[in-house]
């Protein structure tokens, strides 16, 4: 059912594998939950549609999508107050929530808030990556799984990092021809990856689930660029072609749809503005919140769990996110400390093993410094169009950090606030200023995390008030 | 550009783009409705009048803002698809008397 009421005493704030799992634990030792999410279907990105499937094989984007279904149906047979189109735009340290929902807000507190809202693409900002057919890899296997849409033809996907190889593996399977694959992993990585090796065997499913991803690809005889630099889009009033450099030549491919990706990182915008300690990672080369082995915040009260604390994959989520729901069970006097810690050995070895792969990933797929740092005439922020070169120039006269190069030029000020340029400004700040991501910063985000209406907000109601 | 997987279901939905019919899958966003319908772009920017379309397909990028049932600046990608919706186009800086 809907939401049914003001306080609950756990708020589960998205419905990914995390999500579902800290709701399903939480409600299993009896504690009154409720979950929101920004989707219409439970599941998250990665199990998106997974139950109620447009595909015409449930298959066909691969057994762990598969997986998920029995993950979905158990959550919607839970007994949880469950919020679908549920759009979270407030949240403080006082764990008071706004939560727009059909154009309506609503205000909702709880004893225990859960994090839950997983991941983004890292942003792969390239001269001519504002134009339409130019999109990120996810939005092509969100088309795939939620509205058995697929590429006609001519299609390009550049970049790194296993999503680009899963779907340019599920296209195959779709039917779909792939006019070229552009890798723009390093040689270096494969280098430093090596020493990690040893540990990801301890996961080796994930090495061999991999390896048949690109002997699929190897087989399809897909033309396969490597080492890829300089990649830019151009065509107008849209893409049209794109050129790079692979092998010691340039290249210039026609296309009118070009799929982009270069790993992903934690949403940090609710954790954020809520307050949550959080530190720059150097490993997986972004910023993530501070939590203990339970997804503990900074904060008294508020959890964050899954992939929004750290990129660890589905499986790994879905586990963590159990261990969340049996820290706030214990917290909230369901079980008891003895209880907990039994139930905990197994998903934390689980866990540990599912994550013994990361290193060696983050290392093979490390996002290289060009895509970083983009060239001069590369668009950072979409929203306000900024250019990298406006963002070099104020560094030079004096910009001390991305929170100032916001009144310098607008950056990081339209309405995505930054969640598509704060990975770049940062990373070009430091370089210009000679200082590490760490020291340089990142952008505030505060609340209204989503665009609201001054009307939606004096409007506002408890759930159960009726709209007139 | 992007197109149906065969043996999907072949049920349709009519809405209103730009003041045409069109017809769509039912059961998916706006946003992919506009990527099926190939109406890229799907609108241009207030500050250089650049073209552009949905971009992430999640709610982070906020590329697919479009106005529907006559409420301007919708992520395109967050609500789906429903008969009879009124679709428009934004150019430029919206027009504030539409609101």
């Amino acid at each position: 059912m809907p939401l049914s009421k003001s306080h609950y005493s756990v708020l589960v704030i998205g419905g990914g594998p995390a999500g579902m799992a800290a709701a399903k634990t939480a409600a299993k030792y009896g504690v009154d939950v409720a979950l929101v999410d920004e989707q219409f279907q439970p599941g998250g990105q990665i199990y998106r549609n997974v139950d109620r499937s447009p595909l015409p094989d449930i298959d066909l984007p691969g057994k762990e999508y598969t997986f998920g279904k029995t993950e979905v149906l158990s959550f919607r047979q839970a007994d949880i107050d469950y919020q679908p189109g549920a759009s979270v735009w407030y949240l403080d340290r006082d764990r008071c929530v706004g939560v727009l929902i059909d154009g309506v807000n609503h205000r909702l507190s709880a004893d225990k808030i859960i994090i839950a809202v997983g991941a983004q693409e890292r942003p792969m900002p390239i001269p001519g990556w504002q134009l339409p057919g130019v999109m990120s890899a996810g939005a092509g296997q969100i088309l795939l799984k939620s509205a058995a849409l697929v590429p006609g033809a001519d299609v390009v996907l550049a970049g790194s990092g296993p999503l680009l190889l899963l779907l340019a593996w599920q296209y195959i399977r779709a039917g779909v021809s792939i006019s070229a694959i552009l890798d723009t992993t390093t040689k270096i990585n494969r280098i430093k990856a090596l020493a990690h090796l040893p540990r990801a065997l301890g996961a080796v499913d994930y090495l061999w689930k991999g390896l048949g991803l690109i002997r699929t690809i190897r087989r399809a005889r897909i033309p396969l660029f490597s080492n890829v630099s300089q990649l830019v889009a151009e065509g107008e009033p849209k893409l049209q072609s794109i050129s790079f450099r692979s092998g010691g030549r340039d290249h210039k491919i026609k296309t009118s749809l070009l799929l982009l990706h270069q790993g992903v990182i934690p949403s940090l915008h609710m954790a954020q503005a809520a307050g949550c300690g959080i530190g720059w990672n150097e490993s997986q080369q972004c910023w993530i919140p501070e939590v203990d082995s339970w997804g503990q915040s900074s904060l008294p009260g508020i959890l964050i769990t899954g992939d929004g604390a750290g990129i660890s994959g589905a499986r790994a989520a879905s586990l963590s996110g159990q261990l969340s729901g049996l820290q706030v069970a214990y917290e909230l006097k369901q079980i008891d400390c003895k209880q907990r810690d039994r139930l905990a050995v197994t998903l934390r070895n689980a866990w540990n093993r599912h994550r013994s792969i990361r290193p060696f990933l983050d290392a093979w797929y490390r996002a290289p410094d060009s895509y970083l740092n983009p060239p001069d005439e590369t668009m950072v922020c979409r929203c306000e169009e900024v250019f990298a070169s406006e963002i070099r120039d104020i560094a030079k006269i004096g910009c001390i950090g991305p929170n100032q190069a916001k009144a310098f030029t607008r950056c990081g000020m339209g309405p995505c606030q930054g969640r598509l340029c704060g990975n770049t400004v940062e990373q070009i700040m430091a370089k210009s200023r000679g200082e590490s991501v760490a020291q340089t910063g990142r952008y505030r985000a505060r609340p209204p995390l989503k665009p609201i209406t001054l009307g939606q907000i004096a409007g506002s109601m408890d759930p159960g008030e009726s709209n007139q | 550009m992007f197109q149906r997987l065969k043996n999907t279901s072949p049920e349709l939905v009519e809405l209103n783009l730009d003041g045409q019919p069109v017809s769509v899958p039912t059961g998916i966003s706006v946003a992919a409705a506009l990527l099926y319908l190939d109406a890229k772009p799907i609108r241009r920017t207030a500050v250089s009048d650049s073209p552009r379309a949905p971009y992430c397909m999640m709610g982070v990028c906020f590329d697919c803002l479009i106005e529907i049932d006559g409420q301007p600046n919708l992520q395109a990608c967050q609500v789906n698809v429903a008969r009879g919706m009124q679709i428009r186009r934004q150019n430029a800086a919206y027009d504030s008397e539409a609101m």
